[in-house]
Formats: C-alpha cells, structure tokens, sequence
C-alpha cells in the first residue's frame, strides 16, 4: 500500500477524511476564539518530495511546526505548520498580544495551545468516524526554517512512498486571512486500518 | 566562468566542477553529504532523507537513501572525471527537528541517518574531513568547489564554514 498505488477512490475517501478532521479543527478554532471562523473549501495536495520545501514560498522561510505523536489503533503522527503571519494573528485573537517576529515563550505556549485543540478535534472527528481509537501526545513546537519543519512528515512518507499527502485550509477571522497546513501521517499498517475500517477494500497487497 | 549555483532538493543530487556552488536550503533530519575531489575539484551534493535502502519496500529512488545516494553520487563525480581514490566528505544535517517521548523511532531518524551516512562513507573508505551534525535546528549549506568550504547557514545558530 502506498501513495503512488491509490487509487481514485481511496484519494476521494482520503479527501474526505481529512476535510472532515480539518473542518472540525476550525469549528474547535472558532470556540476558542469566541469569534465567527470562516473555513474555505480546504485542498489536498499530493507532491513530490523536491516541491514539498517550496509551500511556504522558500525552503528558508521562516515557518512554525507543531507537532504530535498519533497513538492507539491508529499510529502515526500529525503536523501543523504555519506561517508567522498566521501564527501572530491567532495569538492577536487570542491573547491580545501584538507579536513581531520573535515569539515569547508564552506566546509559543499558546500556540502549542491552539495548535492542541485543532489536532485534538481533528484526530477526534476522525476516531469517530472510523470508530479507531486515536490519541495524541502533549504539542511540540518549531519555529525554523520551512525546509527543516517540513522534512519531518517528508521523511516519514518516504518510508511508503515518493510523494506526499497533505491539507491545506485557510481560514478568514474578521479581516485577515490565517493560512495553516495539516500533514496527517498515518504508519503504513494504521493507513490500510483506516481504509478497511471505512469499508474499503485495499486490493494489490 | 561565472560561479554556478546548483540547488539539490529532498532525494536529490548534484554534481559540479569548479567553479561551481552546490546548495541544499533547509535540512531538518535529513543528511546532506558533500563528496569532493581536492586534485580535480570535481564536486557531489545528496540530500538524502532515510538510512539504508534495503529496509524499505519501495526502494526505486535510489537519491533518498544514504547508502544507495552516496554510491550514485561516486558514480557521477568519476563520469565528470573525479578519482574515487581521492575523494573526501564533509557532512551536515541530522537534526532532530521537535522533542518528543513516543515514537522515539521516528524522532530519532535525524541521528539514524548520520549513523548509516557514517557507517558507508567508513565501508567504502571515504575520511570524513568536516561535519556539523545533530542539534534541534535546521540548516541551510552551500558547498564552493572551488576551495572544498562548507558553508553552515542556521536561524538563530549562526553562521559558520567547516
């Protein structure tokens, strides 16, 4: 089982499952923030590994990664990752702080915070669906080059495959527009468990 | 001749003569390996992202793999003229990117990499003359054939050359 060998519809389901995880991140988002969130139709991208660094424009762009462990039926982990624009206008929203640049490290805690609930949601929304019980360890957080972040879910799809699997979502608070990117990294025997709890049947392997 | 500059991606590799600059920007976990011959100053760059090919199933990209990535980047420094005799290495990368207690595994794979980069350059009898590995933070390094330095470029680590 790997990327390169799913088919259509094991991708629409993928898409599906992950749009699902997302939408329900940005619903626990917009409680958080007491605040009306609108989501736009979240993405899914499938790249190669040499396009993977450019997302956030360069490989040296300064970017923020959190990220969790994926724990129980389901194995894996999960990546957050955002640009510093975003990240400073949810700590705006949420703590009334004007960061510039350079994060304190409370600041990082609450983006772990965030960061937390969003995954927490996530992962929840698709426990439920799959009626797979996943958990999640505590946040940790990077905030260095987009290259270095983004090589952590890359190297773990290239245990499966040539390319990677990821959701983009933006997301609209009042004026400004908050753009992160969820890697959901499922090992390779959690991703058949996932598909056969959806009833999918995995041919080929 | 203008200094050309060669940009190696993830699973990926390069090779130049002086004198040309071979750079990889944002190495997390994974491990660039420089490969240069002082004589002809012919030079290699791969970014390679996981340690031996034969513990994956799906080995065909040979350029993701430290002991495959090392052995093609020989391959095409001799076709350019390079004496496999002569060569010599400095390394980079292998950090490991965000602290975390489960998984240790995956977490781990920044120094897993360095063992197995290590572990082949020593089998096929290549010295290691530099090497800026480990550590929480990424990196970015341009190689200038032309004198063999290695520049370290970091985000808040500073800048070095080894």
């Amino acid at each position: 089982m790997d990327i390169n060998r799913l088919n259509e519809i094991y991708l629409d389901i993928l898409k599906e499952l992950v749009n699902i995880g997302a939408g329900n991140a940005i619903t626990a988002l917009s409680t958080m923030l007491g605040k009306r969130v609108d989501m736009q139709v979240p993405t899914v991208k499938i790249l190669e590994f040499k396009e993977v660094s450019d997302i956030f424009g360069s490989p040296d762009t300064v970017i923020i990664g959190i990220y969790f462990d994926l724990d129980g039926d389901v194995k894996g982990n999960i990546l957050f990752a955002l640009d510093l624009s975003s990240a400073a206008s949810l700590i705006w929203n949420l703590m009334g702080i004007l960061a510039n640049g350079e994060f304190t490290d409370l600041e990082k805690s609450a983006l772990e915070e965030i960061g937390n609930i969003m995954a927490g949601s996530y992962v929840a929304s698709l426990s439920t669906l799959t009626s797979l019980n996943m958990r999640i360890s505590p946040p940790a957080i990077s905030i260095d080059m987009a290259g270095a972040i983004l090589s952590v879910p890359a190297i773990q799809y290239g245990e499966i495959s040539d390319k990677i699997l990821f959701i983009e979502t933006q997301f609209i608070e009042g004026e400004k527009l908050i753009k992160g990117d969820f890697f959901l990294i499922p090992n390779i025997n959690s991703f058949d468990r996932i598909l056969k709890a959806l009833g999918v049947e995995v041919n080929g392997k | 001749m203008e200094n050309k500059i060669y940009r190696v991606g993830m699973a990926d590799a390069k090779v130049t003569q002086s004198p040309g600059i071979l750079t990889t920007i944002g190495l997390g976990s994974c491990v660039g390996i420089v490969l240069y011959d002082p004589i002809t100053k012919i030079s290699g760059l791969v970014h390679i992202m996981l340690p031996y090919s034969n513990k994956i199933s799906d080995n065909s990209n040979k350029l993701k793999f430290a002991d495959t990535g090392i052995q093609f980047l020989i391959d095409e420094m001799i076709k350019l003229g390079a004496n496999s005799k002569r060569l010599v290495s400095k390394i980079a990368g292998g950090s490991q990117m965000f602290s975390s207690k489960l998984n240790s595994d995956i977490m781990n794979i920044g120094e897993r990499n360095v063992t197995a980069t290590k572990e082949v350059l020593e089998k096929i009898g290549i010295p290691i003359v530099a090497e800026d590995v480990g550590g929480n933070y990424g990196r970015t390094i341009e190689f200038y054939s032309e004198d063999g330095k290695l520049l370290i470029k970091t985000i808040g680590y500073g800048i070095k050359y080894i």
